[in-house]
């Protein structure tokens, strides 16, 4: 048997070091990238391409049966100066975050405390105050909130027993948006199942070493609990602003897709909806979602940079 | 003024499981008093229990002679410091040492400068405005022992405040504990699974098994006397010998032993036992000598396994000839070689006899 080796034995076993960079990139990292691969397809294919050409589209007129026309910053301008559902709307969006996220996170807050308390049934009680927020976004949701809220719905039907005769709820420029606040409000599930494990987070200890003290459950709330909970409080603010800034679907129900009556529920995701699917001002719709965008952005950087001052991180 | 605290027929129960089987305990005002036990012992509960974050389920507390056992934790006039120091991360150390005096409605003018003398006193004035994550381990303790500090509170509690920190710091904490105690005078418990902290602290240690007290005493009777394997086994650095021995007679005033084929007559009675019977010998490893002396007898010879020298001490790890582990602490550096076979010395009057349930003889 001979112990010597072929020079193309020699050669085969020495051709996997004179192979190329990318071939060894690839040899070592190949598998991770296919595992990525669905992810990469969905992030270029659906979002970030997507969003790059509605930046494109914002510059342009384009009706989606002719070619978009390059028309420069004419879209943005006439945003900014001449259109008043656009100022409209801005003014329900504002009013609907400003009121709808503090209420749901009041409220979020105040039921996981109460949950807190180590009470029998925990996770049922977890479980069925979560499932509106599985539901609340949907269209049958909103439909039953119209009919809740109608001339002759239940909360009037209730309202009748004391002798009251409530308005239409919906119809009425004066309280329609207060009803989808309401609805917001309701589906308070997601930020006080996060509450409640920010909850389970603070030592009890500092119950104890307060109570030692002689500090009310009152006092130890508002000393102990809101400040050791404000990391948690800081990211459903974000995560709730954010998803308020682009509600929708409970709007397009109740006003029939109109954001009225006289555009009282006419959320800016609304009027950028009619204006691309119902004026087909596909550019202009692009240029109202690239400000909802920066609008978004400026919000959520100013969370951030406000942060440093009233949230309290242990480490 | 110091405060007496009285234990009498102290139960606690969870559901159907006993936790602390009817606890009578008297503290002396002034005492520093040492709960020490295995974990499981009991020993923080019964501590929660006095601070008031535990309810009662049977018995009495008395604090100067009134029951508390219904009035709320914050007006027994109690100061805890915690194993985890419970500081509040989002307050500076000023703000967590005036916590408690505010949350009392005590005006700023008063408040400043009780705070200011217990920064004073551990040492804490520089480290006012900074948040606990800023502090050493150390700080945060004096921290914690600051805020208890400030509330001038009649009893001082610590459930084992030094766990977290390391070996030489919390020899530090522990003179500056003691220390404290000496200054202030006021009664403290104090809760620690480490012999050595209660036996350098306490003037009265209460040594703790499965809810039970083992013993009650001053660190020297524990060490000297104890009460019974557990005590003697648990108090006491390194831990003490146990060898398995026969009475091989008892005469007026000694005590003859058969530890395998080696004998050894002790000069006194074991009280209570009779020749024939199993016992077991308790002798601690610093009582044992390789060096005859007038006041001790020939153990025999056992062989060496181990050899450690830590400096100021010699530690021998051995066998006796029936094949029991012995361990053996001679004073300063000795050459031993492993392997060999030496000759070891006991002094009766050290020696301790326990029968087979643990109970002294």
């Amino acid at each position: 048997m001979s112990t010597l080796a072929s020079p193309g034995t020699a050669k085969a076993t020495t051709a996997p070091k004179s192979a190329g960079p990318l071939k060894r990139f690839w040899r070592n990292n190949g598998a991770g990238y296919m595992f990525l691969l669905p992810w990469f397809i969905g992030f270029f294919g659906l979002t970030a391409g997507p969003a790059l050409v509605s930046l494109y589209l914002s510059f342009t007129n384009f009706d989606l049966l002719t070619d978009p026309r390059w028309i420069g910053a004419a879209n943005y301008v006439r945003i900014a100066t001449a259109d008043a559902k656009f100022a409209a709307s801005m003014r329900v969006t504002f009013t609907y975050v400003l009121l709808s996220v503090p209420l749901k996170l009041a409220f979020a807050l105040l039921v996981a405390v109460a949950l807190n308390r180590g009470m029998r049934g925990l996770p049922w009680y977890r479980a069925i105050f979560y499932l509106p927020s599985l539901l609340g976004t949907s269209v049958a949701i909103a439909v039953l909130w119209r009919q809740l809220f109608a001339s002759n719905g239940l909360v009037n039907s209730f309202l009748a027993n004391f002798g009251i005769d409530g308005p239409s709820w919906i119809s009425n420029p004066g309280t329609s948006l207060y009803t989808l606040v309401i609805l917001a409000v309701w589906q308070f599930g997601s930020p006080m199942i996060i509450f409640l494990a920010g909850l389970r987070q603070i030592p009890q200890d500092m119950y104890e070493a307060a109570s030692l003290d002689g500090a009310s459950k009152w006092r130890q709330f508002w000393k102990i609990t809101l400040p050791l909970l404000t990391p948690v409080v800081f990211f459903n603010a974000v995560v709730q602003t954010i998803d308020a800034f682009k509600a929708f679907t409970p709007a397009f129900i109740i006003s029939g897709g109109t954001g009225g009556p006289i555009n009282s529920t006419l959320f800016y995701t609304l009027y950028l909806y009619q204006e691309a699917f119902g004026f087909f001002r596909m550019g202009y719709a692009s240029a109202l979602a690239w400000i909802l965008l920066v609008i978004i952005a400026l919000f959520t950087a100013f969370s951030f940079l406000s942060a440093r001052y009233w949230v309290h991180y242990d480490d | 003024m110091s405060t007496s605290i009285t234990l009498e027929k102290v139960h606690k129960r969870y559901g159907a499981v006993e936790v602390i089987h009817g606890i009578d305990l008297e503290i002396d005002p002034g005492e520093f008093t040492v709960f020490v036990g295995p974990s499981g012992c009991g020993k923080s509960t019964l501590l929660r229990m006095i601070a008031g974050l535990e309810p009662i389920t049977g018995g009495n507390l008395k604090i100067d002679g009134e029951v508390m056992n219904e009035v709320a934790a914050a007006k027994r006039g109690i100061a805890m410091v915690f194993q985890s120091y419970a500081l509040y991360p989002h307050m500076n150390v000023y703000q967590n040492l005036a916590f408690g005096l505010e949350t009392a409605g005590m005006k700023k003018s008063e408040v400043e400068p009780r705070v200011q003398r217990a920064a004073e006193i551990l040492q804490i004035e520089p480290l006012l405005k900074r948040k606990p994550k800023q502090l050493s381990g150390g700080q945060r303790q004096r921290v914690a022992i600051g805020r208890a500090i400030v509330r001038e509170p009649r009893i001082f509690l610590f459930d084992e405040p030094l766990s977290n920190l390391d070996a030489e710091l919390r020899v530090q904490m522990r003179v500056e504990i003691a220390k404290l105690h000496r200054d202030l005078g006021n009664t403290m418990i104090y809760v620690t699974h480490d012999q050595v902290e209660a036996m350098t602290m306490a003037d009265k240690i209460v040594v703790l098994r499965l809810g039970h007290i083992e013993q009650v005493g001053s660190p020297l009777d524990l060490y000297n006397h104890p009460a019974n394997k557990f005590v003697a086994g648990f108090i006491g650095s390194p831990k003490m010998n146990f060898l398995n021995a026969r009475i091989d007679a008892i005469a007026e005033g000694t005590t003859t032993l058969k530890i395998g084929n080696q004998t050894l007559t002790l000069n006194r009675a074991a009280k209570g036992a009779s020749a024939g019977q199993e016992i077991e010998l308790g002798v601690r490893p610093e009582h044992i000598t390789i060096a005859p002396a007038d006041n001790r007898i020939a153990f025999g010879d056992v062989t060496i396994d181990l050899v450690e020298n830590l400096g100021g001490q010699t530690m021998l790890y051995a066998s006796t000839a029936d094949g029991q582990g012995l361990t053996v602490a001679l004073e300063g550096q000795r050459s031993v070689a492993d392997k060999s076979t030496i000759a070891i010395h006991v002094d009766p009057a050290l020696c301790h006899l326990f029968d087979k349930d643990g109970n002294v003889l």
